[in-house]
């Protein structure tokens, strides 16, 4: 496939500190995804106490991740980095009798001594023979920004998938599983499941089931996150559908008819399979559309799904974006997203955390999309926020979640109505 | 290697912040990559503060360890000193800086910035939270000292200890030392104290680290003794200050009522000043209430306690002495209140719990089989697990342990609300039985738990619907912002929740049943109830996936 254009929007890059997590929080809901995989991170008490607090409100009684603290004598090298790191898998392992695939997951420390994971999990994975599969990645902040530790997990999935010659189509992205089977309902009504021939979900429920993957695989992804991912993919002989993000109406309905070009199903198929869901949908939206329309909506650098939601408020919400900001920018990945967007749209990507509050209290938005360091104390001086973390943990994708995500931009501006203190 | 699950405490540097958050005019810059940042929400989001921690940090990646780290930090620095203007600056690093050695501390001093710099050196990789906060808040209050020394500054402190002696009957003056930004309670300990004080003829001189300004902390010496309030966090600058200054300090930590009493007599023994009117126990409701009948029931409950070292100790006395409970297991996880810990539970005739494994303590409280637990978030969990009834005595704490009315639990005040506090979950306790002899009638259920766990949420009904009785194969969650969000629009027009999983009138069809199950629990019935009105109003008798969702699509509002 030839290069699509790319779309020449203006984009100021900008550099100071960052107020974003980084990857290992992806832990918090690929944990939930796999159920049979558990992940441990190989880091500081920092890292843990970072898992801990992103975790949040859902404190699970024995979580399937932990970490492996590094103490003084580890670093020291009185003791063994590597041996140590073995006696704890065992250990772990030999209590969790359930656990099917470990990943070991990087941290800043780790890297920084250059412990060497990819080479631990192989000798673990060698000594466990069969009973566990351990892989490795990086979710440490100086390579990874919070959602970026879902590329760099479903990264290592991709390099230990099967092959396969089949022809099939892989949606790639953590979704819940409601709206996995909600796009699994509609890739089966519009036909396209059949001309795929298969359609399976990357990561799979269960992580001892990686799909096949070869050069009849045909891939969409449904998160906006994934650029390595996308690279490893296509190296492994799968061709990318490039595509909106199915967010919203449009971004669902544009995602359906490339996932049916892609395999030559008629547009008509595809028009009748989501004419129901688009109705709910619409009727869904219209409950939001008065409240949003016209607000002035900032994005702070955050989950990497600014940019298609920005779209999305702005298409079918008629908000009226000031300022999107992204940790990083793929452009690649985001082609057919900006080509969307509004040709004056101010996109800055990475973060000077103090300019950007300084550009807020100047421009004074209706709604500023943040991180939860920062979303209090700009309620104290006045300004409404909407917790970006929200829309990693809640079903936002498709159709039928059009309605609830609209709502979430939409609650804090009702709650602004409703306060008379 | 440790292997952690959950942790008590955070990192050393994350006690510092707690140090600088909670002073008015400091700045703390810290050597750190991105994901770091996270400690910001630990302030803004559970003790619910209206500011950004004063904190700035480096947030160097992977492509700037080949280059040069050391400059960022000092642009870093650089830019925070410009932008805040802070009357001291707190310079360090977290875990990942530490290993690279840029130096943070004497980078910073070799600056020439106008206002003390203190370099913070928390080795990450063998110390934790409250003792960085401890060494934070000592070095702090020392810099600031040696630089009023050094400085006109210190002209600004109104009075000498001297001048202080030529006025007619000055009252002492104590500092109070330890409430700090994330403390358990410090910020009404801090009024009930003051008060308190106020009454046994104290002056209070200077209050810090909690809203605290570094002039403030000029005027230290000035004051006759300190009050150690949290030993976590001001031991190590009392005794400094004890040897420096003379300046003896207090350190009983009036939790209880005995402890306050004790509190009082200690402060008449440094000042010689008469207390009795003051120093009275029924000046708190709890001894009488404790010796009312309807308390006889809580004689001889078996109570575990684990917490912080003080708040653990002072919890176990109170439990024993004014509540007549019987103290089976007696614990901490702070390594440098070990010792005092120990000593405390030989009292008890128990040998006491130093660790930090929250499944370590979870086994200690299955094993002792206690009928009230007093710890802290961690064992609040633990407990709601094992279905016995808990109070949360110190930190770490959750969003709800900032609660918005008064609730000291020092002095005599402080009594009071451990009394409600402790004994409330024990009564509701009492709703158990009523369970069990209703359980056959149809209003009840016994997959109905008792109110006070959190309803349904953490009842019978939670194994039932996730088939998760086996632990840690199933993750159990208290609350999930997914899942509710998601039901929310179906569930909005009706307003019994308790009740559910009702006889089915209309029928389902096996997809649609099996959709309905994904939704969570506890909203399901009245997600099924409003599907099938929504289906009955459309003369449907049949509900298929797509009734479900017209149904939700319907309702969302
Ligand atoms: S039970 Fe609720 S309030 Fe308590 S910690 Fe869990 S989520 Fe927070
Ligand atoms: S940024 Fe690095 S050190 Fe900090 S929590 Fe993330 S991985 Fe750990």
């Amino acid at each position: 496939m030839n290069a699509p254009v790319l779309c020449d929007i203006p984009i100021t890059v900008e550099r100071g500190q960052r107020e974003v997590f980084c990857g290992l929080t992806g832990i918090v809901w690929l944990h939930r995804k796999m159920q049979d995989a558990f992940f441990l991170v190989v880091g500081s008490r920092t890292c843990a106490h970072l898992l801990q607090s992103a975790a949040g409100v859902m404190i699970f009684s024995e979580p399937r991740f932990a970490t492996a603290i590094m103490q003084e004598k580890d670093l020291a090298g009185l003791a063994d980095a590597n041996e140590e790191l073995d006696r704890i898998v065992h250990r772990l392992l030999q209590r969790r009798p359930d656990i099917k695939t470990l990943f070991l997951v990087g941290s800043c420390p780790s890297e920084v001594i250059k412990l060497d994971l990819a080479k631990a999990a192989e000798r673990l994975s060698a000594s466990h023979q069969g009973r566990v599969n351990v892989l490795n990645y990086s979710g440490s902040g100086i390579e990874t920004t919070f959602t970026e530790g879902e590329d760099t997990c479903l990264d290592a999935l991709v390099h230990a998938a099967p092959y396969t010659d089949q022809s099939q189509l892989i949606v790639v992205g953590t979704l819940p599983d409601v709206v996995e089977d909600q796009f699994a309902r509609l890739f089966e009504s519009s036909g396209i499941a059949e001309a795929a021939g298969k359609v399976a979900f990357f990561p799979p429920r269960r992580a001892e089931h990686i799909p096949a993957i070869g050069p009849n695989t045909k891939f969409i992804l449904a998160q906006p996150f994934l650029n390595i991912t996308r690279r490893t993919l296509i190296g492994r002989g799968a061709s990318h559908i490039p595509s909106l993000f199915p967010f919203g109406i449009n971004g669902t309905l544009a995602w359906m008819r490339a996932a049916a070009d892609a395999f030559d199903v008629a547009e008509a198929n595809i028009s009748k399979a989501c004419e129901a869901p688009i109705a709910r949908a619409e009727k869904a939206l219209a409950h939001y559309r008065e409240t949003l329309a016209g607000k002035r909506l900032w994005f702070m650098p955050d989950s990497q799904l600014e940019i298609p939601l920005a779209r999305f408020l702005q298409q079918e919400c008629s908000v009226d974006l000031q300022e999107i900001g992204v940790p990083y920018l793929d452009r690649q990945t985001m082609n057919s997203e900006l080509s969307c967007l509004p040709q004056n749209s101010s996109i800055v990507e990475g973060q000077d955390v103090d300019e950007q509050l300084d550009r807020i209290r100047k421009n004074q938005p209706d709604l500023v999309v943040c991180g939860l360091g920062l979303a209090n104390p700009l309620e104290a001086e006045g300004i409404i926020t909407k917790w970006s973390i929200e829309l990693v943990f809640t079903p936002i994708h498709g159709f039928d979640q059009a309605g609830d995500l609209a709502e979430l931009f939409a609650r804090p501006l009702q709650r602004k109505q409703r306060l008379r203190v | 290697m440790e292997l952690a699950l959950w942790t008590y405490e955070g990192p050393p540097h994350v006690g510092a912040m707690r140090i600088a958050t909670s002073m008015q005019d400091v700045h703390y810059v810290i050597h750190a990559p991105q994901g770091d940042t996270y400690a910001d929400l630990l302030f803004t989001m559970i003790e619910r503060q209206q500011r950004r921690p004063p904190v700035t940090y480096s947030t160097f990646q992977a492509r700037d360890l080949g280059e040069d780290t050391a400059n960022m930090l000092k642009e870093t620095i650089k830019k925070a000193y410009d932008r805040y203007q802070p009357n001291v600056l707190m310079v360090g690093e977290s875990c990942t800086a530490e290993l690279i050695q840029d130096q943070p501390g004497s980078l910073a001093r070799g600056m020439g910035l106008p206002v003390p710099v203190i370099p913070l050196e928390l080795p990450a990789y063998s110390k934790k939270e409250n003792w960085g906060a401890s060494e934070s808040f000592y070095y702090l209050v020392r810099y600031v000292l040696a630089s009023a020394t050094a400085n006109i500054s210190a002209n600004s402190s109104p009075h000498s200890k001297e001048e202080t002696l030529i006025n007619a009957k000055p009252r002492p003056k104590a500092n109070i030392l330890g409430p700090s930004s994330l403390g358990f309670r410090c910020r009404d300990d801090v009024v009930e104290i003051c008060q308190l004080l106020d009454q046994v003829g104290i002056e209070v001189n200077v209050v810090a680290p909690l809203n605290a300004t570094t002039p403030q902390l000029h005027r230290i010496p000035d004051a006759d003794f300190n009050i150690c309030l949290y030993p976590e966090i001001a031991r190590t600058l009392c005794v400094w200050l004890e040897k420096t200054y003379q300046q003896p300090f207090v350190k009983t930590v009036p939790i209880g009522v005995g402890a306050t009493v004790r509190f009082i007599e200690e402060i008449e023994a440094i000042t010689g000043i008469d207390a009795s009117s003051v120093k009275q126990i029924d000046r708190s409701r709890l001894p009488w209430y404790a010796r009312s009948v309807d308390s006889t029931y809580l004689n001889g409950k078996r109570v575990f306690v684990f917490a912080d070292g003080s708040h653990a100790i002072a919890a176990a006395r109170i439990a024993r002495d004014e509540l007549g409970f019987n103290v089976v297991g007696l614990g901490t996880f702070s390594r440098e209140m070990a010792r005092d810990v120990r000593a405390a539970a030989a009292e008890f005739g128990l040998e006491a719990l130093i660790c930090d494994d929250y499944l370590t303590v979870e086994q200690h409280i299955e094993e002792l089989h206690p009928e009230l637990v007093l710890g802290t978030q961690m064992e609040r969990h633990i407990a709601k697990r094992l279905g016995i009834p808990c109070a949360v005595i110190s930190a770490p704490v959750h969003v709800q342990d900032f609660p918005a009315r008064y609730s000291p639990q020092m002095g005599f005040e402080g009594a009071n609300v451990i009394f409600d506090t402790w004994v409330h979950p024990l009564l509701m306790g009492l709703e158990e039985h009523l369970l069990h002899m209703f359980r056959d009638d149809f209003e009840f259920n016994d997959s109905v738990a008792p109110s006070h766990l959190h309803g349904g949420e953490h009842g019978g009904k939670h194994a039932a619907d996730h088939g998760g009785k086996q632990r840690g194969t199933q993750a159990r969650q208290d609350t999930t912002h997914v899942d509710t969000d998601y039901a929310q629009p179906l569930v909005a027009h009706n307003s019994d929740a308790m009740l559910q999983d009702q006889p089915i009138p209309t029928s389902w069809t096996k997809d649609a049943e099996n959709e309905l199950k994904k939704i969570p629990f506890f909203v399901r019935g009245k997600a099924r109830r409003n599907t099938e009105a929504y289906a009955q109003s459309l003369g449907q008798s049949e509900i298929s996936i797509e009734t479900l969702y017209d149904a939700k699509a319907h309702y969302a509002r």
